[in-house]
């Protein structure tokens, strides 16, 4: 039997802005394959520790591996051809208005990863379709719906081959009817073998895709499972609140 | 009677029509060239911005400042009558060529420089965590958002500015409106003027419905 490979790992990661420690000492493995979920509440820390592993935030101290390779050690000007393994998709979409969606996904593919256009384009069209968007290629990012564009966003990264996905709230900016859509994506996806590392709320979705949650509060990982671990038998007393909390949100929204 | 024959009379117009058709095309040449100009050393000093030396930002702000604020024939007849005394000789055509383009270039860094610091930081990141250089992200992505967002007020400044060429009737240069007063003086009769208004209108008004095209096709929702 062969071990699994370490795709993402992350040793006593800490993240300070200023004088506020963010991330206080966090540490993480992500084997291929895998989808991990990570929870916890507003500011303790989840978008920064995302951010640090692809260095959109430069971490204080601490090292992050990607697929072996330490990438807090890379000088700045080699970042980009690291950030090619590493997908992220965002709360936000940030999809470029300017260009169609077609170009969107085959700018990087062109500019950073050199290839040539037609296979850019064959790629990004694959993609497209594997997010259920083909027939969108020559549609403008703001003729789509929000979850239509994180999709588009998700293919985007996915066409740069990455080995790790990183999302961010992928669902958050959503209506309630369009986060379906995309869970269905990132579900395929992990049916396909990508690694993932997911920030969100979306606990069901937990439940139901996550091979291991992660709950984060005060820049620590506090607690770590399965979900049934993390969900039906919490051992911390900040976890446990932070589930009677989400889940009485979660009452309230289903009562609006 | 009277009106026709003051500003509409034929035998003037015959006369000066020739002199007239060259003048247009120096305001014409003037505009054009100081239209490329301006707003590729605008968009070039607004780019250079973001690299973010405090050093050279400083520069390009003082000096923006400075052209928007003096009146373009101040800074016209300072070099006309200025740069001959240092030995160096240059024609009106250029000093107003190299004023309006100054003054361009200061108004388009502007308008370039506040549409890319209305660019949303996610723009930048998505760029970037794609691989993008800096440079990239700034070419392929931000840069032509920021120039969409400038083309209204763009398109009134390049009006505005080119206009302006007119200022080289002080200094001699062979331009519409220089001609058709120079005109307008031998010949006595206000037609040369009404043909001066004429040639501005034949020049500005395509350039105007132009201006409205390229904003329509330009426009997209953010
Ligand atoms: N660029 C920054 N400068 C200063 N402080 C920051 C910066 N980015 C994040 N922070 C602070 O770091 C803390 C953690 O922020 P982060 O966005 O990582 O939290 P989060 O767990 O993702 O929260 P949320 O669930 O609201 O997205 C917050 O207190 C935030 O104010
Ligand atoms: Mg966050």
């Amino acid at each position: 039997m062969t071990q699994p490979r370490t795709m993402l790992e992350i040793s006593g990661l800490e993240k300070s802005f200023g004088d506020i420690e963010v991330l206080k000492s966090i540490d993480l493995k992500v084997q291929e394959g895998e989808l991990v979920f990570v929870i916890g509440p507003s500011g303790s820390g989840k978008s920064t520790m995302l951010r640090c592993c692809n260095r959109l935030e430069e971490p204080t101290s601490g090292a992050i591996f990607i697929e072996g390779e330490r990438i807090t050690d890379i000088p700045r000007r080699d970042l980009d051809r690291m950030r090619l393994k590493v997908g992220m998709v965002f709360q936000g979409f940030h999809l470029y208005p300017h260009m169609s969606v077609l170009k969107n996904v085959m700018l990087a593919q062109i500019k950073a990863l050199k290839r040539a256009k037609p296979e850019a384009e064959a790629r990004a069209l694959e993609m497209l379709d594997q997010v259920g968007l083909k027939h969108k290629a020559d549609a403008m990012p703001a003729e789509l719906s929000g979850g239509q564009q994180q999709r588009v966003a998700i293919a985007r990264a996915l066409a740069l081959d990455p080995g790790v996905m990183l999302f961010d709230e992928p669902t958050s900016a959503l209506d309630p009817e369009l986060v379906g859509s995309v869970l269905k994506v990132m579900k395929d996806l992990r049916d396909k073998g990508m690694t993932m590392l997911v920030v969100s709320h979306e606990m069901q979705f937990a439940r139901e895709a996550a091979d291991r949650v992660i709950f984060m509060d005060g820049g620590y990982v506090v607690e770590q499972g399965t979900p049934e671990e993390i969900f039906g038998n919490p051992k911390s007393d900040r976890l446990k609140t932070f589930l009677s909390r989400v889940s009485h949100e979660d009452a309230g929204a289903e009562a609006d | 009677m009277r009106f026709i024959e003051t500003f509409f009379n034929t035998k003037v117009m015959a006369d000066y029509m020739p002199d007239l058709i060259h003048a247009m095309g120096v305001t014409l040449g003037l505009a054009v060239a100081t239209i490329i100009t301006g707003i590729l050393c605008g968009a070039a000093l607004a780019c250079l911005r973001v690299a973010g030396l405090k050093l050279v930002n400083f520069c390009i702000i003082v000096f923006a400042d400075i052209m928007r604020a003096l009146p373009p024939l101040v800074l016209i007849l300072i070099l006309f009558f200025g740069m001959p005394s240092l030995g160096l000789n240059i024609s009106g055509w250029m000093v107003v060529y190299i004023v309006l383009s100054l003054v361009l270039t200061a108004f388009s860094e502007e308008i370039f420089w506040g549409g890319l610091t209305a660019i949303p930081a996610g723009q930048w990141e998505a760029g970037r965590a794609t691989g993008l250089s800096k440079a990239q992200t700034l070419f392929y992505i931000a840069f032509p958002q920021a120039a969409r967002r400038g083309i209204p007020p763009l398109v009134n400044r390049v009006l505005a500015t080119t206009k302006l060429t007119a200022l080289g009737s002080v200094i001699g240069v062979k331009e519409i409106l220089s001609v058709s007063s120079s005109a307008q003086s031998f010949s006595g009769s206000a037609t040369p003027l009404t043909m001066a208004a004429i040639a501005y209108l034949i020049i500005f008004i395509p350039a105007v419905i132009a201006s409205h095209k390229i904003e329509r096709r330009y426009h997209f929702a953010t």
